[in-house]
């Protein structure tokens, strides 16, 4: 296939990015812009992630088989990449570390996330711990409820968490908090953005910081079962864990990418998270992608049982992949992933994120349409201890 | 000659106060009478708000107004009707629309251009739309005879301000401040500095906005600046009036800027 080298140099990937921001914004943005060219030529730059990578994350995470659930499903071989496995529990710490060592290299003290979930808080407060930086994160009230345990968690790691009362309360809620914070204190502070969005140059330093995933990947299974994937899947939020899987694969021939929305309580009935497969483009954080919005362009509430992925953009190069056609996407609704998530616990000892249990739900749905000689690797991009909350709430129990 | 231009024109060196309301706040049916009140009390133009679902360059005053609009179903389609509506009574006061670009991009650019120039909009700001980006749009806005309005803030760079200066039309808007409408950390010498500084590029008028929450600090940055732009306290003023009461006390709080800027 053709050489694959996004985003331009206006930070478009096809149609999809760019930078649609306040002015105030524009000089902070070429400034990052500017430093992450100066990292990622500098060796030593890369030389200290990976070190962290390998001695505070606990890299490489393994792929590991899914033995007894794939039997059980009768079809294509279901192998997990194990990113619940980093420390704070989800792949979120490679993109937080990554761009906390940029903060450093730009003499940044102070640094500001949103969350969602909550992971995204968690890895960034851990690595504002590690490296000395003062930390804000900003989380919708809705989600400060949903996760307390990551609130919590948070707060532990001396992170102050700042819950979002506007809007519809959630993730985006808190972009947009977390951007007018940056446009007050932009001199003094570094945005870590949480996942593979935002205005250009974001979407594409986090998906080169997250891409270790795919990277390690690419060698694991080869070694593993001695070539790669059928199928590669993820699910798919703002886009990080997903992209940091797909980017790798991209240009190996034969290997199917697909990515999972939140279908909610279903894509046909509006109640969802699910961009790429029902929304249409539009501007929304910075950036010009796939967007769930009304007729008249106000951006409409987003409905997942899985804080994480309630989010009604997505990152531009996965509206490029899907334009493509390198990559498909679809979505599966909260009470499939709820099947899948109640089923990697029993079967495999596994408590998945509500995240990855939507990437678990499409394998298992599709593993038994395939042969046993098929593989498929999910990326399990969290674990689900932060959730049980909530899946014990919606059985009746109370913790 | 456009309205906005035709209006510095006229006012031959003295200030313009440029009051800004979010259109649709506190209900769709108040905003024609609440544009004229703006126009009794003083005001050389208007900046209408145009409601926004995620308005991330906005402080809590306008986010609440923006909520408010949207509560009533406002869309861009309104907004400009609430213009035309306006126009009935009003031919040369400028309305320049504010808002984020969403709204903008799904109505269509060519087709907004034409529909807001018939409804009598003169100029067009969007708040997340830099001129790198604004191609499109700012060709159609022009085509029609509207003026782009554009952003500088205190963070632009020399080379930006020079590329501003190339695609604004009818005036530029000075942001006071780092931060969001409504915020309080405005340092006066330092803004009236910059502006000056600005007079190297900007051949254009220049307002400044952002943080102007009484007369003291409009006389203070009218010496520097061309218009004084003022919304949050405003639209507070709104929140805090009844629909009976606002027109009024919305004029007399425009009054007494515009007296302090005179
Ligand atoms: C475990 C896990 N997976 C996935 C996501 C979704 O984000 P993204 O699409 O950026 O990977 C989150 C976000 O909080 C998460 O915590």
């Amino acid at each position: 296939m053709d050489r694959y080298d996004l985003p331009d140099a206006r930070g478009y990937f096809g149609e999809h990015g760019g930078v649609f921001v306040a002015e105030t914004l524009m000089a902070a943005l070429d400034e990052l812009k500017a430093e992450y060219g100066k990292a990622k030529a500098d060796p030593l730059f890369w030389q200290e992630f990976h070190y962290e990578l390998k001695h505070y994350v606990g890299r490489p995470s393994p792929v590991y088989h899914a033995r007894r659930w794939s039997e059980m499903l009768g079809g294509a071989q279901i192998w997990l990449k194990r990113e619940d496995l980093n420390h704070t529990g989800a792949h979120k710490i490679n993109n937080a570390i990554g761009q906390a060592l940029l903060a450093r290299r730009m003499g940044k003290k102070r640094v500001i996330a949103e969350t969602g979930a909550g992971q995204h808080g968690v890895a960034t407060a851990t690595v504002a711990a590690r490296y000395g930086m003062e930390c804000v994160v900003y989380m919708g009230a809705e989600d400060v409820k949903r996760q307390s345990p990551n609130v919590y968690r948070m707060k532990l790691l001396g992170a102050k968490v700042v819950p979002v009362e506007s809007g519809s309360k959630t993730l985006k809620d808190a972009l947009n908090e977390a951007m007018r914070d940056w446009v007050t204190n932009v001199d003094s502070t570094f945005y870590i953005l949480g996942t593979a969005a935002g205005p250009h140059p974001y979407p594409m330093l986090v998906r080169d910081f997250v891409s270790v995933i795919g990277e390690e990947a690419k060698v694991q299974m080869p070694e593993a079962i001695g070539r790669q994937p059928d199928v590669v899947v993820a699910c798919v939020g703002g886009g990080s864990n997903a992209i940091g899987m797909f980017y790798p694969y991209i240009p190996v021939e034969g290997v199917r990418l697909v990515g999972v929305e939140a279908g909610g309580d279903g894509v046909d009935t509006g109640r969802h998270a699910a961009p790429l497969s029902a929304g249409s483009v539009g501007v929304l954080h910075g950036f010009r992608s796939y967007l769930m919005q009304d007729e008249n362009g106000q951006v409409i509430e987003t409905h997942s049982v899985s804080a994480g992925l309630d989010y009604p953009g997505v990152g531009p190069e996965h509206s490029h992949l899907k334009d493509s056609g390198r990559a498909e996407y679809t979505a599966v609704t909260d009470t499939e992933a709820l099947a899948a998530f109640h089923d990697c616990c029993h079967h495999e000892g596994i408590i998945p994120a509500l995240e990855s249990s939507h990437a678990l739900a499409w394998a298992a749905k599709v593993a038994p349409t395939m042969g046993k000689d098929q593989v498929i690797l999910v990326n399990l991009s969290g674990r689900g201890d932060k959730d049980i909350n909530t899946v014990a709430g919606l059985t009746g129990i109370t913790l | 000659m456009s309205r906005i231009s035709a209006c510095f024109e006229q006012l031959s060196g003295a200030k313009a106060l440029i009051p800004f309301i979010t259109a649709g706040d506190p209900h769709p049916s108040r905003t024609v009478a609440l544009m004229h009140a703006l126009v009794d009390g003083g005001a050389d133009i208007i900046e209408l708000g145009v409601p926004f679902s995620d308005p991330m360059a906005d402080g809590p005053v306008i986010q609440r107004a923006s909520e408010r609009a949207l509560a009533h179903g406002v869309s861009l389609a309104d907004v400009l009707a609430m213009v035309a509506e306006f126009r009935k009574d009003n031919g040369t006061t400028p309305v320049v629309l504010m808002g984020y670009l969403n709204p903008v991009m799904r109505y269509g650019f060519a087709r907004f251009a034409a529909d807001a120039a018939r409804a009598g909009v003169d100029g067009v700001l969007t708040v997340d739309c830099p001129p790198h980006a604004a191609g499109e749009l700012a060709a159609a806005l022009k085509g029609e005879g509207l003026d782009p309005v554009f952003l500088i803030a205190p963070t632009t760079t020399e080379d930006r301000v020079a590329e501003i200066a190339r695609h604004a039309t009818g005036y530029v808007y000075y942001v006071s401040l780092n931060g969001v409408t409504g915020a309080g950390n405005l340092d006066i010498d330092a803004v009236a500095g910059k502006i000056a500084a600005l007079r190297q590029h900007i051949t254009l008028p220049i307002g400044v906005g952002f943080g102007i929450r009484d007369a003291e600090t409009a006389r203070a940055l009218s010496t520097a600046a061309d218009a004084i732009i003022v919304g949050s306290r405003l639209v507070q003023e709104i929140e805090a009036a009844t629909q009976e009461t606002a027109a009024e006390q919305l004029k007399i709080l425009v009054a007494s800027l515009k007296a302090a800027i005179r």
